[in-house]
């Protein structure tokens, strides 16, 4: 028997050996990002999936305004605009020679078919409220475009930079979601579905061409394999990684770099404000007073993440840091159950899939039995999560990352799954929409954060952090995710 | 023979169609809706309302189950809520990864199991014989994702050998897609191999107490000419059994060692299609499924029918 297995076995070494030579050396020209889940369309403006503007934000498409790393948002296509006096009306005039990848030009009448195609009544934007306050886009000459909102709008020029704000042309929007067409620096070239996404630089660019000749986002679910990939090189890039327990290994090698950012990520013990026993201000004080934000960072976080105690994100320069209001205090949480008159209370708690909700629901439910309120976890799936907790609102408590930028205006909707109802607060984000003063808008987002807080709406965790991993010879990946990006238009090989 | 076909397609029809009732009334049942999953925390109801018109989720559950039976039959399987691709393309891209994945980790299997089988039966009682029975438990007991993570560890991260997973795709040349087959297939062989290498000994076991053997061996035929000639296609009977059930185990079970790998293979296209409520992908992929099982089992009664004459004429 040896004789037959001898040969076979030869004969693989050998070929494996042969396979090796030829790939031994990489382009440093191209890059491998990896991502844990895939885009299930690449149409940024006809789906929610973080994923898809992972891929194709400010890569394939672009829009009149655009997302900087630090978070600012500067001019894309749009070169310039003026603001009315009244703000109501944005002139925008339009970088020329820009065309899309298809070599069509894009002009005024793109624009506009791009804007009122989210707006419309049919329109299955996922962040339709963006353009809700356009009363019409008109086109004054090919480069110039007019925006007339029906109510001013301090925060419109950021709404326009958003990924489903892009702009699309009406020739190929059909096919975007699997055949994305855009103005950006690189062009899709192929999608294996399942397993990657490649993109090449787009020769037509207008804007300052980019460093790489191909991107490709290579999609591994799986931590342990996402950390096998790295390592084994077969991955240059992890910009969202998924296994913070191995972060160590990384940072003691040498080949590699780590890098920690924020995001727009506000972590939330969300909270029934219409439930039972929750609608009571004193009971949703002592939870708040029963949780130990650090300990949740340190046990379900690896110590990644920013304590915070309002619905608002620290990098931002309005913020304002409310944690001593809410500060650990088991004591303090134990007599204020005691005056509610809540001394066995038990809610159940909906934990959705990702770790920072099910290892930092375990943490919560102990630092509640502390102080005598029992839980029931139940841990849901994405899709269960959304039909139960967030349209169905039967939950008290549970925990998720609100991952939107300046999305604190959630808090005005009474609807809203945690149900918050506060004339108050109503009204200041309406005075926010009408405030373009940057003095006013401080101050009104500043008393918004300071309202809720002091309602004691949701048990306020921590910011989310956002931690990557790429080989160390890679500049220009994004620290921060202001939205959800990589982009890779500055992204370069050190040789 | 031809009645023995006959009753066994007649089963066939049968299985499929009950399996497809199951399947719809199941995949009714799951909460969730695959719209205000697409679209997200901040969508608005119109929207939603907008997308599931778009999606055509409309109509009630006997028309839908009829629409998509009736597609079945003409060879539509709808189109992915998500990917907004045809499933059939989806599954057909899928299976070439998935297919050649079970056909190489079997063939692998096949290869180790049979004659270490028979190697063990034939040495019954020896050190040989102990020290294979031992390492066939041990391939049974260790679980194939570990042993996945140690190949990797071993030949993708300190060896460089392969790559720790991936798959470059069939155009991009036999071998490349052949080299990142391999790991996975061999992860996937291991306990195949070593349950099919006990059945394999025991049955090579049974056969040899029978009398005919004696008989042979009595003739004067010598132990090695028993083994080939009369003991092994009695014996390869159960062993066919559990290769069938071992290949559609691998066709669609493949889905942990497909994460580890991070391969695109069939059992990941069903995974992301429940988590993601794409669910004609779900129903469509898993009707396919129980397809091939029950076509394979089909197969391998037919073989039953040659290996052994007298099932024919029952």
């Amino acid at each position: 028997m040896k004789s037959i297995f001898t040969g076979p076995t030869w004969v693989a070494l050998a070929t494996v050996a042969a396979m090796n030579a030829s790939v031994a050396f990489a382009a440093q020209t191209s890059i491998t990002v990896g991502m844990q889940l895939e885009p299930p369309n690449l149409d940024p403006t006809g789906g929610a999936a973080a994923a898809i503007d992972e891929v194709v934000y400010a890569n394939v498409f672009e829009g009149l305004t655009r997302y900087r790393a630090d978070g600012s948002v500067v001019p894309a296509l749009a070169k310039s605009w003026t603001i009315s006096d009244d703000g109501l009306v944005y002139t925008f005039s339009l970088h020329d020679g820009v065309t899309f990848h298809d070599g069509s030009a894009m002009d005024a009448a793109d624009v506009k078919f791009s804007l009122d195609r989210a707006r419309a009544e049919d329109s299955t934007n996922a962040q339709k409220r963006l353009f809700t306050g356009i009363a019409s886009v008109d086109v004054v000459d090919p480069l110039t475009v007019k925006i007339t909102l029906s109510n001013p709008d301090g925060g419109f020029i950021t709404n326009l930079a958003w990924g489903d704000a892009v702009i699309v042309a009406p020739e190929s929007i059909d096919d975007a979601k699997t055949a994305p067409v855009g103005t950006g620096p690189f062009t899709m070239s192929r999608w294996v579905q399942g397993d990657r996404v490649e993109l090449a630089r787009n020769p037509d660019y207008w804007g300052a061409p980019v460093a790489l000749e191909k991107a490709t986002f290579k999609f591994i679910s799986d931590p342990t394999a996402a950390f096998a990939a790295m390592m084994a090189g077969d991955i240059d890039a992890f910009p969202n990684y998924p296994a913070p327990e191995t972060l160590p290994q990384f940072e003691a090698d040498s080949r590699f770099s780590v890098i920690v950012g924020s995001t727009e990520g506000e972590t939330i013990l969300s909270t029934n404000n219409k439930a039972d026993h929750l609608s009571d201000i004193r009971i949703r004080r002592a939870i708040a007073h029963a949780i130990d934000r650090q300990a949740i960072v340190d046990g379900a976080m690896f110590g990644l993440g920013t304590p915070i105690g309002t619905h608002f994100a620290p990098h931002h320069p309005d913020y304002v840091d409310l944690t001593s209001g809410s500060a650990h205090d088991p004591a303090k949480a134990r007599a204020l159950l005691k005056e509610a008159g809540a001394e066995n209370l038990t809610l159940s708690l909906k934990l959705p899939p990702p770790a920072y909700a099910r290892r930092g629901g375990e943490i919560i439910a102990a630092q509640l039995r502390e102080v005598g309120i029992g839980t029931e976890i139940e841990n849901l799936e994405w899709a269960q999560w959304l039909e139960q907790v967030f349209r169905g609102k039967d939950f008290d408590l549970t925990i998720v990352s609100h991952t939107e930028p300046m999305d604190i205006g959630i808090y005005a909707n009474p609807d809203y799954y945690f149900q918050y109802d506060s004339a108050a607060f109503q009204g200041m984000i309406e005075d926010l929409k009408f405030a373009t003063d940057p003095a006013d808008r401080t101050r009104l987002l500043q008393a918004a954060q300071r309202q809720i807080a002091g309602d004691y709406v949701n048990g306020f965790l921590f910011q989310l952090a956002r931690t990557g991993v790429a080989n160390a010879k890679i500049n220009g990946l994004w620290e921060n995710a202001p939205t959800q990006a990589n982009d890779l238009t500055g992204v370069n090989w050190s040789d | 023979m031809l009645s023995y076909i006959l009753s066994r397609l007649a089963m066939l029809a049968l299985s499929l169609v009950v399996a497809s009732l199951v399947i719809f009334v199941m995949i009714e049942m799951v909460p969730g809706d695959p719209a205000s999953f697409m679209l997200g925390l901040n969508a608005a109801p119109d929207t939603v309302a907008a997308l599931r018109a778009e999606l055509g989720l409309g109509g009630s559950p006997p028309q839908r189950y009829l629409r998509w039976v009736g597609g079945m039959l003409q060879g539509d399987f709808g189109t992915s809520y998500t990917y907004r691709a045809p499933v059939a393309e989806l599954v057909t891209a899928r299976l070439a990864v998935s297919l050649p994945l079970a056909v190489m980790a079997l063939t692998l299997s096949t290869m180790i199991a049979i004659p270490v089988g028979l190697y063990a039966a034939s040495r019954r009682g020896t050190a040989g014989d102990w020290s294979v029975m031992g390492l066939t438990q041990l391939g049974i007991a260790v679980p194939n994702f570990w042993f996945a993570m140690i190949l990797v560890v071993i030949f993708a991260i300190q060896l460089r050998w392969f790559s720790a997973g991936g798959f470059p795709g069939w155009d991009a040349g036999i071998l490349p897609s052949l080299k990142a087959l391999t790991l996975p297939a061999v992860a996937l062989a291991l306990p195949q191999a070593s349950i099919l290498a006990r059945v394999m000994r025991s049955s090579v076991l049974e056969v040899l107490g029978q009398d005919y053997i004696r008989t042979a061996r009595a003739k004067g035929l010598s132990q090695r000419r028993t083994l080939t000639d009369h003991a092994l296609r009695n014996a390869l009977i159960p062993v066919l059994t559990i290769i069938g059930l071992q290949f559609s185990f691998l066709i669609a079970g493949a889905i942990i060692i497909e994460n580890v790998f991070f391969l695109p293979g069939l059992g990941r296209l069903v995974f992301q299609g429940i988590t993601q409520r794409d669910l004609i992908v779900v129903e469509s992929v898993v009707m396919l499924l129980v397809f091939a099982v029950i076509l394979v089992n089909f197969l391998v009664d037919i073989a039953y029918g040659f290996a052994d004459p007298r099932l024919r004429r029952r």
